[in-house]
């Protein structure tokens, strides 16, 4: 059955033997399981046909980069969602984490420095600024985690607090040194460069640096969910809990790690968007971890728990993506692409919901 | 007598994925008459049921109500038309008290809005009083036993003005005056014309109350019989369908020295209380009891997912902490609990990962990186080992039958490499084709020199696999028999000790 030709042919076999019934309810379903491509498809094709520079190389370009962008976050709250739970806090961290980063590395000679005695901006201490930044993603995940597995809270409410407090946080940041909430702009060139520098041009539009950043997370996000033992552990939990802790699993150290991971990614998030937007404010991603949920869910890392895969994910980020990209390519206004995306998000979870209900 | 037909079911059948659950049943319960529904476990007792309320949604077949067809869509239309069911598994609000609970969603208004509690307190207590029941009509539902609360339920029933009432297992946690007191109740619903459908495994208890005694096998109807002509011999040789002496496989297993001893254990949240035993290498230990009596308790205590006040549990000469199940399974032990939708199987997961799940030590490579090839050759072998039916590894288990998911989880403990193994009821829920697969796994496991403990509600099942049984009552020990030369008789006094 591995083979698909033969998958194929079982299928019209099947379908040749079914009344009229059992057809009709056999491309309903078929239809349903599968609305969100064929409303992909219709879409790319109707925006294709009236912008014709949506199918260029260059607006392909545009979206792998925007899909770098936005898939780090992604791939961290998947996480937490397999384990049916869910993230709030994901944007204030990835904002958190981009201020301090932007902080860290402005240009020696810029006017508004806000630290003056830092290092000298080399590889060597951006390496060190990037690993602070997801140091500090990881231990406030560590903290969501540890109140979700010791204390059996929803992580909903947790993340929600860690949300707040983290705000809190930007907030006296921004507040340090005289800055009075001022942006932190004035990024150094050699930080721009690493993030952002161009590898190479596609369609005359510039790939930067973290396009192969984010290639190299997939990787290392695929060996982990499903190559290691942490990765097992973790569906295993999200898949039933109770069953789990029978099984000898440590669903309170999968439960913490997961987390972490989590904010690991959001820090990462965060030291990526410095660069991207070019100055950081306090507002730096605000609603950001609202995008990654509905990129989970599209994708199908369902809130039953439990599944979910990495390139679900991607598959997810892109066609967020895409649908944005076309939107704004055919003039539509912010607040229809509002309306848009929610009705996106909704339609996606009733139709994965749908795979999950028992029939009777 | 002259009862007239009261419900009629008629030719019902319902498939799920890999399994006919009803083939073309019958049932004919006439008024006043109380009708014994008997069968083995997956017999397809609980699905006719489950048909009759609406519950699943039955293939083919007819229901006719006083000769009228009908076809519920759901238990709260079949109450509304006078057919209730006393559940095994109370469903109740258990935060609300007892008036609201009977009369959830039909409560008596002032002017279509405001609930009338007088009216409710009336009626309740009228209906109470008419039963015999003494239970305060304010009480929270959760506050109060087991019994008390089927006792509401019956309330509720009758309440209803119930023509037909289905008990399903009703006395497996009452006691024996309980016991009496609700064939009180049923007698007196009898004489009433209610019609009632009473579903037990108690052979004593179903020639006592039974007018008619219908038996379902494997999805089918075998038989339909005056219960004053049928002798319990001939029940049980219609429910099994072949000799009762071929239920079992032989018993090969040689009993070794003392592999497992536990002393002195008590729990801290449950009744546990000074329980000791030793089991045998090669053994199969018998542990018996009534529900709550502190059987599964005892398992559990054991593999260290409940907390122990006190106890010592040594294997092998080796002091064991068992502090949690990571630990537990590191010291040789493993155990297949009861519940196996809630704690034992991952639905949405392949048959591959719910069997690799508690041994991914063994395909570490490096460190970290788990080999994709040595899951597959393990997954197969126990799919093999086990004959489990299942289309490929990346099956997902909740597509599979209950005997078949049990198989899984079998190969999913034996992968551990156990010393000891814990069962809780092995086959319930199991056909009885695979029943005797489980048995005969068990007492192999037994041959190779594992200890076995095995939990079980089913009587004869422990007489026929076990070697020694030692009888739960009150969270304690209340005694031990030999498998051999004892009766379910001394079983049940023993259980009923500590009551």
């Amino acid at each position: 059955m591995t083979n698909p030709l033969m998958k194929v042919k079982q299928v019209s076999a099947d379908y040749k033997q079914m009344d009229a019934k059992d057809r009709k309810r056999f491309w309903v379903d078929g239809i349903l399981n599968n609305a969100l491509y064929i409303l992909m498809a219709i879409f790319i094709i109707y925006t294709a046909s009236v912008k014709p520079a949506f199918l260029t190389l260059g607006s392909f370009a545009n979206l792998i980069t925007q899909v770098a962008a936005y898939l780090p976050m992604a791939l961290g709250i998947a996480g937490c969602i397999v384990l049916t739970g869910t993230d709030l806090s994901a944007g204030r961290i990835s904002g958190l984490t981009a201020a301090v980063a932007a902080v860290m590395l402005q240009k020696s000679d810029f006017a508004n420095k806000m630290f003056q005695n830092i290092p000298e901006v080399t590889v060597g201490w951006i390496l060190v600024v990037l690993l602070g930044v997801v140091a500090i993603g990881a231990f406030i995940g560590l903290v969501n985690g540890f109140f979700v597995a010791k204390f059996s809270l929803h992580p909903f409410i947790v993340t929600l607090s860690t949300q707040l407090i983290t705000y809190g946080i930007i907030l006296w940041f921004f507040g340090l040194n005289g800055n009075n909430g001022q942006p932190i702009s004035g990024l150094s060139k050699e930080y721009k460069d690493l993030v952002g520098g161009e590898m190479f041009r596609l369609g005359n539009v510039a790939i930067p640096t973290y396009v192969l950043y984010a290639a190299i997370l997939v990787v290392v996000m695929w060996f982990i969910w499903n190559k290691t033992a942490f990765g097992k552990n973790m569906f295993a939990v999200g898949s039933n809990a109770e069953a789990a802790k029978v099984s000898g699993v440590n669903v309170f150290w999968t439960t913490v790690l997961v987390h972490t991971l989590a904010g690991a990614m959001y820090g990462y998030s965060g030291f990526i968007e410095g660069v991207r937007s070019g100055s950081v404010a306090a507002a730096t991603g605000l609603n950001a971890e609202c995008d990654a949920i509905a990129a989970c869910v599209i994708g199908g890392v369902s809130f039953v728990g439990g599944t979910g895969s990495i390139s679900g994910i991607i598959l997810g980020v892109f066609i967020l993506r895409i649908i944005f990209v076309a939107l704004t390519m055919l003039g539509v206004d912010s607040s229809s692409l509002y309306i848009i995306k929610g009705a996106i998000i909704l339609c996606a979870c009733a139709l994965d919901m749908r795979k999950y209900l028992v029939k009777k | 007598m002259g009862h007239d037909v009261l419900l009629k079911m008629e030719g019902i059948s319902k498939a799920f994925p890999g399994v006919k659950a009803l083939d073309n049943v019958n049932l004919e319960v006439k008024s006043g008459t109380v009708h014994a529904l008997m069968g083995e476990n997956g017999a397809g007792k609980s699905t006719l049921m489950k048909c009759l309320f609406g519950m699943y949604v039955k293939d083919s077949g007819h229901i006719y109500l006083e000769g009228k067809e009908i076809d519920f869509k759901n238990s709260k239309e079949a109450l509304d038309n006078g057919v209730a069911m006393v559940h095994q598994e109370l469903n109740q609000a258990l935060k609300r008290n007892v008036m609201d609970n009977i009369w959830l969603g039909r409560y008596p208004k002032i002017g279509g809005i405001m609930v009338d509690e007088h009216k409710m307190k009336r009626d309740t207590e009228a209906i109470f009083k008419e039963l015999g029941i003494n239970v305060d009509v304010h009480r929270i539902m959760g506050d109060m036993p087991v019994s008390q609360r089927q006792m509401v339920e019956i309330a509720k029933a009758v309440s209803y003005n119930s023509k037909v009432i289905v008990f399903d297992e009703p006395t497996s946690s009452l006691t024996e005056e309980e016991v009496e007191h609700l064939f009180e109740i049923i007698d007196m619903l009898r004489n009433k014309g209610v019609g009632i459908i009473y579903i037990s495994h108690k052979m004593a208890e179903i020639k006592r109350i039974s007018d008619e005694i219908t038996i379902m096998r494997d999805g089918q109807w075998v038989a339909t019989k005056p219960a004053a002509e049928l002798e319990m011999n001939d029940i049980i040789r219609l429910m099994v369908g072949r000799e009762l002496t071929n239920q079992f496989p032989p018993k090969t297993n040689k009993v070794g020295e003392v592999s497992l001893r536990v002393e002195n254990m008590s729990g801290q949240y449950n009744q546990l209380k000074d329980v000791a035993f030793e089991a045998h290498r090669g053994e199969v230990l018998g542990i018996a009891g009534l529900d709550s009596s502190g059987r599964t308790e005892t398992l559990e205590s054991i593999f260290g997912i409940r907390t122990r006040k006190s106890g010592s549990i040594t294997l092998n000469g080796k002091q064991c902490l068992n502090r949690n199940a990571g630990e537990s399974i590191k010291n040789g032990f493993a155990l297949l609990t009861e519940e196996r939708r809630a704690t034992g199987i991952f639905g949405v997961l392949s048959i591959k990962e719910n069997t690799v799940i508690s041994s991914l030590k063994r395909h570490k490579r490096f460190g970290v990186y788990l080999s994709e090839k040595s899951q597959r050759e393990d997954t197969q072998y126990y799919i093999d080992a086990m004959r489990t039916k299942t289309p490929s590894q990346e099956t997902k288990i909740r597509t599979l039958s209950g005997g078949n998911q049990q198989k899984v989880i079998i190969g999913r403990w034996l992968l551990t490499e156990p010393e000891v193994l814990l069962l809780d009821e092995p086959t319930r829920g199991i056909d009885v084709g695979a029943k005797y697969e489980i048995y005969q796994l068990i007492l192999d496991l037994a041959n190779k020199g594992k200890t076995v403990l095995m939990v079980s509600s089913e009587m004869p099942e422990l007489l026929g696999v076990c070697d020694r049984i030692i009888v739960m009552s009150g969270g304690r020990v209340a005694g031990e028999v030999d498998a051999k030369n004892t009766s379910q008789e001394e079983i049940m006094t023993l259980a009923a000790k500590y009551v």
